[in-house]
């Protein structure tokens, strides 16, 4: 089968890679470049464990062809903390233990950082709508909830000051 | 998927060119949340894939004096995020909104969801209500056909071998003409439609309706339009006995089948009360713009 070649940035690096044409952006994260912190819960759009963002939009990477990351601007879970410090998202899960398996939470983390820079102050039903398209088999989403809510206070906190 | 190739060409007739001239079966891209999925499941075999969000019409929304131009790959995230767009026709909005989760809405395009043509299709009966067109290139040129042209049943649509869609023309609003989109899932989000129903319409002198148009999904091959419906309602203020007009043409209109989401009674019930309820959001709006 050809194989593609593809520059990209993923987490504020460049790139480059060679896929095949049916290969999903999923697939090429972890089986290429083993960034295996995207998962694939359902490979069809509806879990939300594979989320990143590109070019600031939101997306379910195994919904993307690898090929179509060309000259995009790729951020996954690995990219979300700076260096060794853990982003507010990261941190209140761990406090808030808003987590069991772990296998939902680097979707949720994707998605609950991509809320908070677009609306830093959410309703609880707003993060509830934002995060329908991320499922967990295991908290319930309370803890979830909770965690994202007092990340976003500490974040604008951190902003006032 | 033996032999698979992907372009992702930067101009309308390198596309049409691609498409045209490609042996087997050659399918657009857009956002990809159904191709994607059909490629997974072998449902689509196809031998290319034409990327078609590298084309600068197909992505973005323009405002063309009279009427709005969709790009026909557009995500649902940038339809949300246009304020004009939403004021003027919020049925089309919270249609689009409606599809998937906001990893969908990132990716998910108004062409996908009507070339995809599933009879659900959340976005297609606002859309047509609002008697928007829509530019196909081809082989032969463009040529620019209402929406309700496109979908001919289930995966089925009237585009021809090298033609795809470029961008939706959505008329601006007459003063007092507004729409609304309504669809009945057993949850409140990540669902399929068991009916989706857009009611667009425009009132005349002391609110009473002077046109119309009513559009049904999920109860039959095909969104479909209902004539029957409007004239329920045009000449008429949204009272009981216009509502019970409406509900009955709505009834009489859907020819749906049983499945996992509901069954053929239960459908037209639902879509004679759907029609009701959109009808009554449409008026509402339309009395205060
Ligand atoms: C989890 C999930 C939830 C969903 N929820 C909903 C929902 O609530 N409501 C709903 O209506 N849909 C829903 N969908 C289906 C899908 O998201 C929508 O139909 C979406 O609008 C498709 O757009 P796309 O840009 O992703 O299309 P693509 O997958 O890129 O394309 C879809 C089809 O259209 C063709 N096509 C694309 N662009 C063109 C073009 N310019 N010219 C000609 N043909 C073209 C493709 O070849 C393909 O056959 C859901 C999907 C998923 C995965
Ligand atoms: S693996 Fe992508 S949404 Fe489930
Ligand atoms: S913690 Fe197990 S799926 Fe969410």
């Amino acid at each position: 089968m050809k194989k593609y070649h593809v520059s990209t940035t993923i987490n504020g690096e460049p790139v480059e890679f060679l896929c095949e044409p049916q290969q999903t952006l999923l697939d090429v994260l972890r089986d290429t470049l083993n960034l295996t912190g995207s998962k694939e819960g359902c490979a069809s759009g509806d879990c939300g464990a594979c989320t990143v963002i590109v070019d600031g939009r939101m997306v379910c990477s195994c919904l993307m062809l690898g090929v179509e990351a060309e000259g995009r601007t790729v951020t996954t879970v690995e990219g979300i903390a700076t260096g060794d410090t853990l982003h507010p998202v990261q941190q209140k899960f761990l406090e808030h233990a808003a987590l069991q398996c772990g296998f939902c939470t680097p979707g949720f983390i994707v998605a609950a950082k991509a809320l908070l820079d677009e609306n830093p102050n959410p309703t609880e039903e707003e993060a509830r709508y934002w995060l329908a398209g991320n499922l967990c088999r295991c908290t319930g989403y309370d803890k979830i909830i909770r965690a994202v809510l007092d990340a976003a206070s500490e974040m604008r906190r951190e902003a006032a000051e | 998927m033996p032999g698979l190739s992907f372009i992702a060409p930067t101009t309308i007739d390198e596309a049409v060119r691609a498409l045209a001239s490609a042996p087997g079966l050659a399918k657009c891209l857009a956002g990809g949340t159904d191709l994607l999925v059909q490629l997974r499941s072998g449902r689509s075999r196809p031998e290319l894939i034409v990327d078609t969000k590298r084309i600068p019409d197909l992505i973005g929304i323009r405002d063309a004096g009279d009427h709005f131009v969709i790009g026909a790959a557009t995500p649902g995230a940038s339809i949300s995020a246009c304020a004009p767009l939403c004021r003027a026709w919020p049925g089309i909005t919270e249609a689009v909104d409606l599809i998937g989760s906001q990893q969908i809405q990132g990716r998910a395009s108004l062409g996908g969801n009507l070339c995809n043509a599933s009879p659900a299709a959340d976005s297609v009966p606002a859309v047509i209500a609002a008697r928007a067109t829509c530019v196909v290139a081809g082989p032969e040129g463009t040529r620019e056909v209402p929406v309700e042209a496109i979908v001919t049943g289930p995966g089925q649509t009237s585009l021809k071998k090298g033609e795809f869609l470029v961008e939706f023309h959505v008329p601006k609003p007459a003063p007092h003409q507004s729409d609304a989109y309504l669809r009945f899932i057993p949850r409140t989000e990540m669902d399929i439609a068991v009916v989706g129903c857009a009611v667009n319409v425009t009132l005349g002198e002391r609110g009473v309706c002077r046109d119309a148009r009513v559009v049904l999904g999920a109860v039959a091959p095909t969104p479909i339009l209902v004539p029957e419906a409007a004239e329920a309602l045009v000449g008429h203020w949204l009272d009981e006995e216009t509502l019970a007009r409406l509900d009955a043409a709505a009834r009489r209109a859907s020819k749906p089948i049983t499945d996992k989401r509901g069954t053929i009674e239960y459908r037209i019930k639902v879509a004679g009360v759907l029609a009701r309820r959109t009808a009554a959001i449409a008026f509402k709006r339309a009395g205060e713009c």
